[in-house]
């Protein structure tokens, strides 16, 4: 008994000493997975400025929203549609009036060690293609828009493997076992990767990726996640966005 | 009509799972069960790995090792045209990788328990040691060996983390009943994720409570 007394003192001190005195707020960012190098840059830049820190969790733009459907403990969300922001806003989840599109995405086909391009598709060469998955990823939805737009949906579904977000789409072509993939421009932006190996598919193949932000309920009340929401409309935070990989105007 | 097609996909690949371990099992844990060698502790150490590893550092080790770039990846697309991630063969492989412990470690206490001297006795009666392996130790093991195939195909079919990390959620080829569901709760299809979650659900009590229940009634002695 005696132990388990100094057990939860040593408890109960040490909890206080990790949360106690905040100078600074901390918000806690729910993001698209393809934003994930982006969001690296801003929070650097964020951080520095003004004092706040920032809590990231990265996935599907899917299942971040069914997390905060539930109640997952979000101030921000960066999701990689405008669907999934526009619902949170509709049931009363997000702060009315919080939503804007902070990023546009850029799909493109990667064929590591090859030439890419829809020639690639066509020839039917290809041992398999990876792309994120459909219902739970945008740029998943876009690359198979963009397959049906090139008539080729039929011909490469046995083809197709599928990652759970885009992050794991690119690791499954970046490691080497899928031996092309639909990804995020935005994941290539700082990769030394020669030029041809990437195709920049055409924006009109697809419905645009518009990449639309709200402030979640739960940080209304948070001053890093309202500072964080503005610094995001800043034109610094859009000069790093658009050096990420993104089109924005 | 509901697609019960990932439900088919496990139970192939649990029992595939189960039917492989027992081949590639019963021999390291008959070895282990009666090795003086000093290699036992590793080897042993190395069947207990996939117990305390997160499936995420065998998912992630199998993904280097089937990537095409690495030998033994490299070598099956040679040979079979396709990599063995995103592939029914390397769920197999995996899951082999995965469940091992749960065969080996039981068929080796069991083998323990029949110790050596039943296997002495039929050989003074001429029987060769594979005779005698199939004829007496076998049988005085066979409550080991239900064990060893109950937890083997249990487990495999829990199996998920692996899964999601190799497997490309290919339908009829890696999407197994886990990933099904994971895939229905995160796309909000709550009643699709309750159907196969609760049909699971049943189908494991009904299993384990019939192996249970005949492991009473009928009880299998060993040594």
């Amino acid at each position: 008994m005696r132990l388990l007394r100094i057990f939860s003192w040593v408890l109960a001190v040490g909890v206080a000493g990790w949360t106690s005195p905040a100078v600074a707020a901390e918000a806690l960012v729910a993001a698209a997975s393809n934003f994930s190098q982006a969001l690296e840059n801003l929070q650097r830049e964020f951080e520095t400025n003004s004092g706040h820190k920032l809590k990231i969790s990265l996935g599907s733009t899917g299942k971040l929203y069914a997390q905060i459907v539930n109640g997952a403990p979000f101030d921000v969300f960066l999701s990689a549609d405008q669907e999934r922001a526009e619902k949170l806003e509709q049931a009363g989840k997000a702060a009315p009036g919080s939503r804007f599109t902070y990023a546009v995405g850029r799909l493109v086909l990667w064929h590591p060690g090859g030439k890419s391009g829809r020639a690639v598709l066509e020839a039917g060469g290809l041992r398999n293609l990876a792309i994120a998955h459909p219902d739970l990823a945008p740029y998943g939805t876009a690359s198979v828009e963009t397959l049906e737009r090139l008539g080729m949906k039929e011909r490469l579904t046995d083809k197709l493997v599928i990652g759970e977000n885009i992050g794991q789409t690119f690791a499954f072509v970046a490691s080497g076992n899928a031996e092309a993939g639909f990804v995020a421009a935005s994941q290539l932006a700082q990769r030394e990767e020669p030029e041809e190996a990437i195709w920049a598919v055409p924006p009109e193949m697809h419905s645009p990726i518009l990449q639309d932000a709200v402030l979640l309920a739960r940080g209304q009340s948070n001053p890093a996640a309202a500072a964080f929401f503005r610094f995001l409309q800043s034109p610094e935070a859009r000069t790093i966005i658009r050096a990420s990989g993104y089109a924005l105007d | 009509m509901f697609d019960l097609g990932p439900l088919w996909l496990t139970l192939l690949l649990a029992a595939s799972t189960t039917l492989a371990l027992l081949a590639v099992g019963t021999p390291l844990a008959w070895w282990l069960a009666h090795t003086r060698s000093a290699a036992k502790p590793i080897v042993e150490t190395f069947t207990a790995l996939p117990i305390v590893l997160p499936p995420t550092v065998i998912g992630f080790y199998l993904l280097l090792l089937f990537s095409p770039s690495s030998p033994i990846g490299g070598f099956w697309l040679s040979m079979t045209g396709s990599t063995l991630t995103f592939s029914f063969s390397g769920l197999l492989i995996a899951s082999m990788f995965y469940s091992l412990p749960f065969m080996v470690q039981p068929l080796q206490n069991a083998f323990e328990a029949v110790g050596r001297r039943p296997l002495e006795a039929a050989a003074t009666l001429r029987a060769s040691p594979l005779d005698a392996f199939f004829t007496v130790a076998a049988p005085m093991a066979g409550r080991g060996f239900l064990t060893a195939s109950v937890l083997t195909f249990a487990h495999t079919i829990g199996e998920f983390g692996v899964v999601l990390m190799v497997g490309g959620n290919i339908p009829g080829e890696t999407k197994v009943i886990s990933i099904a569901i994971y895939e229905h709760v995160e796309t909000l299809q709550y009643a699709n994720a309750h159907i196969l979650s609760a049909g699971l659900l049943i189908f494991s009590f009904v299993v384990l409570f019939t192996v249970y229940a005949l492991n009473r009634r009928f009880p299998i002695n060993v040594g």
